[in-house]
């Protein structure tokens, strides 16, 4: 009896035990699902989302891309096994979208004549010519218009000489549907159930918008378009170009002149004036041949990736150097205030890069800035904007910028050295530059080596201080292009394709694919002489 | 007398030579000081005068009452808050707001950064897969082209991206972020991943025969160990943010979702000699967070840097 009953409790306890245990389990491992089940499920609604997008603007390559990547994903975090990808996906995923697919994009871009007066297709060139050139028919009737409020946008409706409705919009062009119109402008028709009819006050309220309307009489842009100046009649009004189909020539009606497609993107005539705006189509290498041929490009192209070479190598040596002595000064564990000296000297690093090179600007200003009107008792030095001048502000102040990364380097490296060595060659009698020369010095480089050169390829594209401290310039005069003296290449991308009227996308995509190749080149190299990436495992 | 006279002056003499052998002495101790030590401190404060000068300028500007250039020029000649009022009632320039979005911006991009590299640097540190050595040459191939370079391509692709998601189009902060991201992997992995190594991989295993799964060793064992690394990723990711000017000023169009960065240089750049004491303001309060900030966390920076390149 007291047997089974002890066997019972047993059992109890035990159940007991196991009840807890997968109760415990559960807890555990319920969170990792839920967060799991979440992110996916938002990860999915949004791609689910974005796909109904790409399947109203007929995207069909996009709307592929996303579905597999989408289907990568979740296979990716559903399958038991694959832990590593499960770690690296998110990083991999946005790597893939903002770097690697954004570089082979600009490597595309810079094939194309991509740009101001080259943005959209053909087809958009070609009905913004004609729309750019509109001018009334003469013997146009007038056509007895309704403007209605179709959601955001405003469409005419018309009644054409059968008594017939017709309705368009901007990028709809007029066709028939069923109703009447009533003497007073109202409509009655079953086929513009969210659309509302505008009363004279209305018109009157949203009447320079509804004046700049030009509603295309029918698919073919040579018909003209339907344009209204008061809101109660509609008149024809047609473009003074033609576009001819067959022989993919625009006509200019008035002079009989002839503008044909040559295929750079735009309608030329045969004095070689071409029409805007173009289109976008793919140039070939024009980009690469222009920037070595055309003189107004080649010159300033050739002197800035002179620069751009010269300021890296030189902010490299001025920064290391400094920072190198100063550690070596600083490297005494006998000195006193060494803490504060080193809060002090990191303080530049600290400070926003922007507003550093903003803040040396102003100082360095020729009029009224603290170095010409104190150091220099009020000489107007034009440290800013003259050719020589600019280079070495530029260097000094990429020299204040960037010692304390190196003198914390090449610190903790001087650090690492083990003391025995430097002891066994004092011992031996090596003179104190001996010791640096042969020991201290090849030992410091073999670890500062690396970030020597991701520095050299930090201030290839050193666009903040440029673009803060000088602008690029001082410009020459007598150039067209808006490229100054102390220009590197990355500031000269930003200025070609955002920095004025004129925006040259395919050019300035040309110039990054150089960079690229500059800075791929010259790491390899210096990887490979310092063998940095060998012992990578 | 004459003797007299001699021995004064012999005493005098003597008395000389006592007192050019003292100050000779001591001359040799400062000689001797200035060998070992004294040369130190005078590079040191000649370098920190270099350093800190431009600072010290630029908070003397931000308090001085006539705020222009040329005011500026004299330290500390007026001590007034006129500057820090004008910088909030600007009408044109929001610099409340582009405090905050800057302030936003940097800290998500910081943090996901982080995140996302502490990530692939477990996977490359602690997991052995195919393709992992080629991985890790790639991170470091790619992290030599920062993103300025594909600038065009990034305005260009969130122009489109834009017409399928709105709210990752032009002129959105989260776009912008997720551009950050997108460079987030190739600069934050690689010295994480030094840092991961030096950590013992006895840890982990003795977690997971323990029981402990791979999601629950890296959250609760391996993030506290590399709390240090993650600290100053972040801060030195925040710093780069906040100064990251071109990307930004492609992105974001309108002046109230402006950063600092995009829409300080506007304003700077419009009328440079009569905006300077508004923006010397401004970029002392800007910069005093991060200063702050990188000062308290020297210590771990100083190792932060070295442990990727030094063994």
């Amino acid at each position: 009896m007291s047997k089974q009953e002890n066997i019972q409790n047993k059992r109890k306890r035990m159940k007991k035990r196991i009840v807890s245990q997968v109760g415990n389990n559960v807890g555990a491992n319920i969170l990792p699902i839920v967060v799991k089940i979440v992110l996916l499920g938002m990860l999915d609604a949004m791609s689910l989302y974005g796909a109904f997008a790409l399947l109203m603007q007929h995207k069909w390559v996009v709307l592929g891309l996303l579905l597999v990547g989408t289907g990568v994903i979740n296979w990716i975090y559903w399958r038991s096994h694959g832990l590593a990808a499960k770690y690296l996906a998110p990083g991999i995923v946005l790597l893939l979208i903002f770097q690697l697919f954004a570089i082979s994009y600009s490597a595309y871009i810079a094939f194309t004549n991509y740009g101001t007066g080259h943005n959209g297709t053909k087809e958009v060139a070609i009905t913004a010519l004609m729309q750019s050139s509109l001018v009334k028919k003469e013997d146009s009737p007038k056509y007895p218009l309704s403007v209605a409020k179709c959601g955001a946008d405003y469409s005419f409706i018309v009644q054409d000489s059968e008594e017939q409705l017709l309705v368009g919009d901007n990028t709809q062009p007029l066709h028939h549907i069923d109703g009447t119109r009533n003497a007073d402008g109202t409509i009655h028709s079953s086929q513009l159930q969210n659309c509302k009819v505008l009363n004279f006050s209305q018109i009157l309220q949203d009447q320079s918008a509804i004046v700049s309307l030009s509603v295309p009489v029918s698919t073919n842009p040579n018909d003209g378009v339907l344009r209204t100046s008061d809101g109660q009649t509609a008149s024809a009004y047609i473009s003074t170009f033609r576009y001819d189909k067959s022989s993919d020539t625009m006509i200019d009606t008035k002079t009989h002149e002839q503008y044909r497609d040559n295929g750079t993107g735009a309608f030329v005539n045969d004095a070689g004036v071409a029409l805007q705006p173009g289109w976008r189509v793919n140039v070939g290498f024009q980009n690469f041949i222009r920037l070595f041929t055309v003189k107004e490009l080649q010159q300033p192209f050739l002197r800035v990736l002179l620069w751009t070479i010269e300021f890296s190598v030189l902010s490299v040596l001025t920064t290391f150097i400094l920072g190198l002595f100063l550690a070596i000064t600083l490297n005494d564990d006998r000195m006193k205030f060494r803490r504060l000296y080193r809060s002090i000297l990191i303080l530049p690093y600290a400070f926003p890069a922007f507003l550093s090179a903003l803040v040396w600007a102003g100082m360095l200003n020729e009029k009224f800035g603290f170095i010409n009107q104190v150091v220099f008792h009020g000489t107007e030095i034009p440290w800013l904007h003259a050719p020589t001048l600019a280079k070495i502000a530029v260097i000094v102040v990429n020299l204040w910028l960037g010692f304390p990364y190196m003198f914390l380097v090449c610190m903790g490296a001087l650090q690492s050295i083990p003391h025995d060595l430097v002891e066994a060659a004092t011992l031996d009698g090596a003179s104190r530059w001996k010791i640096f020369r042969y020991i201290t010095f090849p030992l410091l480089l073999v670890s500062v080596a690396p970030l020597l050169i991701s520095s050299f390829a930090m201030n290839f594209n050193n666009f903040n201080l440029i673009y803060m401290l000088t602008a690029g310039g001082p410009v020459q005069t007598g150039s067209s292009m808006n490229i100054g003296s102390t220009d590197i290449l990355i500031s000269m991308v930003y200025k070609i394709a955002f920095v004025g009227a004129n925006r040259d996308y395919g050019l300035a995509s040309a110039f990054s694919i150089i960079i690229f190749l500059v800075v791929g080149l010259v790491s390899a190299i210096s990887f490979k002489a310092t063998k940095s990436l060998e012992e990578l495992n | 007398m004459s003797n007299k006279l001699r021995n004064s002056s012999s005493t005098h003499a003597s008395h000389d030579v006592m007192t050019s052998n003292l100050t000779k002495r001591k001359f040799n101790k400062i000689f001797v000081w200035l060998r070992s030590q004294g040369w130190r401190h005078i590079v040191a404060i000649a370098v920190c005068v270099f350093a800190g000068f431009p600072i010290l300028y630029i908070f003397s500007a931000s308090l001085n009452n006539r705020g222009t250039l040329v005011s500026s020029n004299t330290l500390f000649s007026s001590i007034s808050s006129d500057n820090y009022y004008e910088l909030f009632h600007m009408a044109q320039h929001p610099y409340a707001y582009w405090y905050v979005n800057t302030v936003v911006i940097g800290l998500i991009t910081a943090a996901a950064s982080v995140f996302i590299g502490a990530l692939a640097a477990y996977a490359f540190s602690r997991l052995r897969f195919t393709g992992r050595r080629i991985g890790l040459l790639s991170i470091i191939v790619v992290q030599m082209f920062p993103q300025v370079l594909s600038i065009v391509a990034i305005y260009l692709l969130l122009t489109k991206l834009g017409e399928i998601y709105p709210f990752l189009g032009i002129n959105s902060r989260i776009a912008l972020i997720m551009v950050y991201l997108g460079g987030a992997m190739g600069v934050n992995t690689y010295l994480m991943y030094g840092f991961f190594n030096t950590i013992p991989k006895e840890i982990d295993e003795a977690a997971q025969i323990d029981g402990a799964g791979h999601a629950r060793t890296f959250f609760t064992i391996i993030l506290p160990l590399v709390s240090p690394i993650l600290a100053v990723i972040g801060l030195l990711s925040f710093i780069s943010t906040v100064s990251e000017y071109a990307v930004a000023s492609t992105v974001l169009v309108s002046p109230e979702k402006q950063t600092l960065a995009v829409g300080m240089y506007a304003f700077v750049s419009d009328r440079f000699s009569q905006n300077w004491g508004v923006f010397s303001s401004g970029a002392v309060l800007a910069a005093i967070p991060v200063v702050v900030v990188f000062l308290f966390l020297q210590k771990y920076i100083v190792s932060g840097l070295t442990v990727g390149a030094v063994k």
